[in-house]
């Protein structure tokens, strides 16, 4: 089990309460640098609560969320405010719903991701105003990174159009490359494949493993599509309730009783045998 | 809008026979029935006063013909949308080989020429004026006028950045206004600072001001947003009626310094501009001069919003527009960026403010109440939310828009000599904003252009852009 070895995420004891109700009970996985962690489960099992969780948008009931950097030292994601998570911890995400810039062309929402680089190159706007600085230098270089993170989500020739007028498909792939351009040490993908046609799923496929292989980017990704999981994943946490169920390498978890009872369901007279299994 | 159109016979057939009189009569019927009910209370009696009695003097006649114009303008209406509705569902033969929204857009059409030639007749208007007009003191009310537009293109703008690009609903913003305004009254009677010294220090308070209110308000959102803001416009102004030992109170402050030409007085003795330049003396070289001095600042602010648009922040603006959760996971500190927003725009606030105050010589809490910030927020939102050309087109129709209305007196001769247009400014006015968003409801210009490009250059349809959520 490598991702215990040298993970980039440790999540410990990770609990969410809303109000009365418990989204996640007790969580502790671990993520491996360089892998592609997927976390899946049934509808309402608290996956994007998790990912909530990690990236900032909720600050957990109880538990820790370490990301473990390259030079070994901690950064306690849950200690720092939303914005920072990014920028400071270099944690990227995506969302189920997209979340794009509609109004904004391609590559200006690529150029918002380098918000903070090119902030700090406009000397925090006082000098940018002026005219005077590297501003400008900065500027071409980050239009370089975009240009780059097109070509690779092929999306090159849609450049100067607004986001909300891309297809569906091509909009994913630039919530992606829109992530990337904050050079993420981990990436977060909330549902990256829900709406493509198989075709575009292989797609996105091949585009999650050059990113990792290339970039080295480690990738934590929610799926309901199994094919992707199967196919790319190292890794797989299964929840349930808010609750760990399976942990393991997709072999083993496509195997596990727990988790085909948690998908499918069991027939009336296997429940008892399952409850006795799963410690129900 | 209109999409192509896949009708089967059976619905244009349906079409065809859309303009059901008996329907439209019946409809014509019962809205000249509201009307006749509308009428009791409001047209059909007058009340005339003969010495200490009042008299009812019933007008049915006037209600029957008003009752009789509605009818009328109901069935019109009715074979109006009835026709067009036939004319959408029956596609013409070149429909379908037509691409769609293929004519240059209402941006593409109006920056090409209209920039320059706005810019041309900004910077020659004193000109223009005096030669039509024939003399400096004929043109006084003209340049007047300019100037007070411009006062309104400079305030649009500088809201244009909390409202346009920012997406913040601000409906307090005459109090940066009134900031800036007061800044320079009180320093320059108080410790007698020059026009030139107060007015970045009246930019600088209207920004703190602007800080202070920002930082209770950026947890809310839309409509929240607006009441508190609307609420800060509304505690400035009562601040200045009513801390009397600073303000004055309601009697505001007068006998504020003129401008001066960079330290020379626009006075008609020795020393003065007149003197100086070997001109004669005449009060309109002030005026002139306040003129060149409110475009030089309006131009400024407009140089100071399209750069920004090309910085970081600026694109960190028009994405919290779009979308304020996705900028707080690419790392972008939403509250700083909303409170530079708040800070930049009521920096403009507080330079036109200071600005009226050396034009107007007095200040007093009436000039910035609700109407005021109301106008600046409908010049904005009538301009189309973010673009710099549309807010000038419109400060200049609606502060314009009226005053030229003052001079129609031509229409007397067609309504009889009691007719006063000036009455009805207010009735066009509210037409003018109706028909307006009727027309175009994203504002004159609704496009939005890229602040980078990569290969060409297409403006984004205002359909695409988001308006803010607050």
């Amino acid at each position: 089990m490598r991702w215990l070895q040298d993970p980039i995420l440790d999540v410990q004891h990770l609990t969410m309460r809303f109000g009365g109700l418990v989204a996640v009970n007790d969580l502790s996985f671990q993520a491996g640098r360089g892998d592609i962690t997927a976390l899946i489960g049934p509808n309402g099992a608290g996956k994007t609560t998790v990912f909530n969780c990690i990236t900032g948008f909720y600050k957990p009931s109880e538990g820790m969320v370490a990301l473990r950097k390259p030079d070994g030292s901690h950064l306690l994601l849950e200690r720092l405010p939303g914005y920072d998570i990014n920028w400071k911890g270099k944690v990227a995400r995506t969302f189920q719903n997209i979340r794009l810039f509609s109004g904004m062309t391609v590559l200006e929402n690529l150029l918002v991701a380098q918000h903070n680089p090119l902030m700090i190159a406009s000397g925090f706007t006082f000098l940018g105003i002026l005219g005077i600085g590297g501003y400008r230098k900065a500027e071409k270089e980050a239009i370089e990174k975009a240009k780059y993170w097109l070509e690779k989500a092929r999306l090159m020739h849609r450049a100067d159009d607004p986001a909300g007028d891309l297809p569906y498909g091509d909009q994913r792939r630039l919530e992606i490359a829109r992530a990337m351009c904050t050079d993420p040490l981990l990436l977060c993908l909330d549902e990256p494949a829900a709406g493509l046609n198989p075709r575009e799923s292989l797609e996105l496929n091949e585009l999650l493993l050059s990113i990792r292989k290339d970039n080295g980017t480690s990738i934590l990704l929610i799926e309901h599509d199994m094919s992707v999981v199967m196919q790319i994943s190292d890794h797989v946490v299964v929840l349930d309730y808010g609750t760990k169920i399976s942990d393991g390498a997709p072999v083993e978890v496509r195997n596990d009783p727990k988790v085909i009872a948690a998908y499918l369901g069991v027939a009336d007279e296997e429940v008892e045998k399952v409850e006795a299994e799963i410690g129900a | 809008m209109n999409a192509p159109s896949i009708t089967t016979a059976g619905q244009t057939q349906a079409v065809t026979r859309a303009f059901d009189l008996g329907a439209a009569l019946k409809d014509s019927l019962k809205t000249a029935l509201i009307m006749l009910g509308l009428s009791i209370p409001i047209l059909a009696y007058k009340t005339d006063q003969s010495g200490a009695d009042l008299f009812l003097t019933p007008r049915w006649g006037l209600v029957a013909i008003i009752c009789a114009i509605v009818f009328g303008m109901r069935l019109v209406l009715h074979a109006f949308t009835a026709s067009r509705a036939y004319r959408q569902a029956t596609p013409s033969s070149h429909q379908a080989t037509e691409p769609v929204h293929a004519e240059p857009s209402a941006f593409q059409h109006v920056s090409k020429f209209a920039i320059p030639f706005f810019l041309g007749v900004a910077l020659c208007f004193p000109v223009i004026i005096y030669l039509i007009q024939g003399g400096l003191n004929e043109s006084r009310y003209w340049v007047d006028l300019g100037i007070l537009i411009l006062t309104y293109v400079m305030l649009g703008w500088g809201l244009n950045i909390v409202v346009g690009l920012a997406g913040l609903l601000d409906l307090g913003y005459v109090a940066f206004y009134a900031v800036g305004a007061y800044s320079y009254a009180l320093l320059s009677t108080t410790f007698g600072l020059s026009f030139w010294i107060c007015l970045p220090l009246a930019g600088i308070l209207a920004a703190f001001w602007g800080m202070i209110l920002g930082f209770p308000v950026l947890r809310l959102r839309g409509d929240y947003l607006a009441i508190v803001t609307l609420a800060f416009g509304e505690i400035v102004r009562l601040v200045l009626i009513n801390w009397v030992d600073l303000t004055n109170g309601g009697a505001g402050i007068s006998s504020i310094p003129r401008a001066t030409f960079f330290g020379i007085p626009f006075t008609a003795g020795e020393g003065g501009f007149a003197q100086t330049f070997g001109l004669e003396f005449n009060g309109m070289h002030r005026i002139i001069f306040l003129y060149y001095l409110i475009l030089v600042l309006a131009l400024i602010t407009n140089f100071v919003t399209m750069r920004l648009r090309k910085l970081p922040v600026g694109r960190a603006w028009e994405a919290l527009r779009e979308d304020e959760i996705a900028c707080r996971s690419l790392g972008i500190n939403t509250t700083n960026t909303k409170l530079t927003a708040f800070a930049i725009g009521a920096m403009f606030g507080g330079f036109a403010g200071s600005f009226f105050a050396v034009r107007q010589g007095f200040v007093s809490p009436e000039s910035f109440n609700f109407l005021e910030s109301a106008i600046i927020l409908a010049i904005v939102v009538l301009g189309g939310m973010g673009s710099q050309i549309g807010v000038a087109i419109a400060a200049i129709v609606l502060v314009g828009g009226p005053e030229i209305l003052r001079n129609l007196t031509f229409l007397q001769a067609i309504f009889g000599s009691g007719f006063d247009p000036n009455e009805y400014r207010l009735l066009l006015f509210g037409a003018g904003m109706v028909a307006m968003m009727v027309w175009r409801p994203r504002g004159l210009i609704s496009e939005r252009e890229p602040s980078v490009i990569l290969k060409e250059r297409k403006a984004i349809s205002g359909s695409l852009v988001k308006e803010g959520h607050g």
